[in-house]
């Protein structure tokens, strides 16, 4: 009887542990999201949209941030996906005992990893002091260049974990193996491979650093991919640590701004991948 | 009687004596087909096949015939599966194995390096263990395959479906949900779908690893009435665990053990008076 004691007393102890783990994990999930509707709600109002940054102490909104945001992060997706899934897939189908795949993937981990600032820095290096100047272009490179590994490990995470035996049967009928990648495996990991890009999205959307050092910021309205052009992190960081009101309110209303629009992303993202699937 | 003794494994240039054992007055008369002679479709020389180092298949030599059933018995790990594997070189998906020896289908080497894959696994059909419908729907999983090598107009396309369906008995329980996912069906008519598939682009052999291990008794019966009834087209070759199923549907047997095949004969004759000891004691469950 004692074993059994023990075992429940051990049991007791480690359930209430994961409880208290699982809590402070969504306590501070909810705390950020309840600060950013208690804050940032109020300041999402119609001007926010169709204003640009204002100088301290007069009227304006986000507009030319909203689209420096929209633009450059859609753009290096666009770059970003077809990259990084090209690559998930050689590691996960057609790299399969090669040597080369696990050179592959340790720099794709090393990518994963490394500090976005550094990312920027090198952008900045690479393109906007040869051009002389700060553009979106640069600011979509370095954004496509944090997209690329985050997809890379998705999609290879979600192919191999398509069973051997869906592959088995679709190359015993005697498909060759891009079909079956393409056409078989890709549709059993849709899901996961979207959940994948729409992580990088989520990603990049909110990265700061690699912008300050390519694409930097803009008070003005500029659809110019060749120079500086606004977006919401920068400009939250900007108006953020400033001393002014009307800034800080911007600010929580960009910051509300980014996190809603991507957990909406997220929610119709998955809402979509499960209708398109066959899966149960 | 010294005519009937069954191939040995690793004596024997295995078909020549086959025939002429297969040619001996014991078939049974009461099967329709008898009056047929069976004719060589796979003669498999001397096979040999290793998971890198690790020799699975010492050797075998066997025949197999057209619009015959061939059973694959024996223990687990005897080998079984891997010699069905190797009959559409299903293996080569994986690096370290490789086999060595010959595997003729109609006289050619499929073990050649230079045989297109992809051509002959259009001919070498294959269903396995667990049912595997692609994700997609009840049609596409069976036109998937027929896309692949031929171009049909969509009337076309929707016969060799229906066609396809029918054969695999499949028809009456999805003509109404052609639309919808395969994997929306139950285990048994999953397994059916995959030998519809199978037999949709209308392969010359069909080699089913376990097809039944899955399934109720009810879909396993199913599936061996379909089995039988392929069997005047195809030159089938099942793998099993279940010793009744063997008995029931093939028409040769071959009882695999430690990689060697011990032997192999009509299944008959071997279930009622093995020529071996060991098979003897795995038919009797002594073993296995």
């Amino acid at each position: 009887m004692t074993i059994y004691a023990r075992r429940r007393t051990v049991n007791f102890v480690i359930l209430t542990l994961s409880y208290a783990a699982t809590a402070a994990g969504l306590i501070v999930l909810f705390m950020i999201l309840g600060s950013l509707l208690w804050n940032g709600v109020p300041a999402l109002g119609a001007t926010l949209f169709t204003q640009t940054t204002p100088p301290p102490g007069s009227q304006g909104g986000l507009l030319n941030a909203i689209f420096g945001s929209v633009v450059m992060t859609a753009a290096a997706t666009a770059f970003g996906t077809p990259i990084g899934i090209l690559t998930g897939t050689y590691l996960a189908e057609f790299g399969r005992g090669s040597q080369l795949a696990p050179v592959v993937r340790f720099v794709n981990d090393i990518l994963l990893s490394a500090p976005s600032i550094i990312i920027g820095l090198f952008v900045y290096e690479v393109m906007v002091v040869p051009m002389g100047h700060f553009s979106a272009w640069a600011g979509v490179v370095a954004l496509a260049i944090i997209v690329i590994p985050v997809v890379v490990r998705t999609t290879e995470n979600v192919l191999v974990l398509v069973p051997a035996s869906l592959r088995e049967a679709a190359s015993a009928l005697g498909t060759p193996q891009w079909k079956v990648v393409v056409k078989v495996i890709y549709r059993a990991a849709v899901q996961g491979m979207l959940t994948g890009a729409m992580l990088a999205v989520a990603r990049i959307a909110g990265e700061t650093a690699p912008l300050l050092f390519t694409a930097l910021n803009n008070q003005f309205w500029s659809g110019n991919m060749n120079g500086p052009m606004a977006n919401l992190p920068v400009v939250i960081f900007q108006f953020a640590m400033s001393p002014y009101a009307d800034w800080q309110v911007l600010a929580w209303g960009g910051a509300a701004l980014i996190t809603f629009t991507i957990l909406f992303l997220n929610i119709l993202a998955r809402w979509v991948a499960s209708r398109g699937s066959f899966s149960q | 009687m010294s005519i009937e003794v069954a191939p040995m494994v690793t004596s024997a240039p295995a078909p020549q004596p086959l025939r002429t054992h297969l040619a001996a007055p014991t078939v049974p008369s009461d099967k329709p087909h008898a009056l047929e002679a069976p004719s060589t479709k796979i003669t498999v020389k001397d096979l040999r096949f290793y998971y890198r180092n690790f020799e699975a298949v010492k050797g075998v030599s066997l025949a197999l015939h057209d619009k015959r059933v061939t059973a694959f018995i024996g223990p687990s790990g005897c080998g079984k599966s891997t010699l069905l594997r190797c009959l559409n070189r299903i293996y080569e998906l994986y690096p370290h194995q490789r086999a060595t020896g010959e595997v003729l289908i109609d006289g050619r080497n499929i073990l050649d390096p230079r045989e297109d894959l992809n051509l002959l696994r259009a001919r070498v059909g294959m269903v396995f263990q667990k049912p595997t419908p692609f994700p997609m729907s009840i049609y596409d999983n069976i036109a998937f395959g027929i896309r692949l090598y031929e171009n049909l107009p969509a009337q076309d396309l929707d016969e060799r479906v229906e066609q396809a369906l029918r054969r695999a008995a499949l028809w009456d329980e999805a003509k109404d949900k052609l639309k919808e996912s395969g994997l929306s069906l139950s285990g048994g008519q999953q397994q059916r779908l995959c030998i519809a598939r199978a037999v949709a682009v209308k392969p010359e052999v069909l080699l089913l690893d376990e097809p039944c291990s899955a399934l109720d008794p009810i879909s396993t019966q199913r599936i061996e009435e379909l089995i039988a009834e392929l069997k005047s087209d195809y030159c089938i070759v099942i793998v099993t665990h279940n010793m009744q199923q063997a008995a029931r549907s093939s028409d040769y047997t071959a009882f695999m053990y430690l990689g060697e095949l011990i032997e192999f004969a009509e299944t008959e004759p071997m279930f009622t008076h093995p020529k071996m000891r060991q098979t003897e004691d795995y038919i009797t469950g002594r073993f296995g």
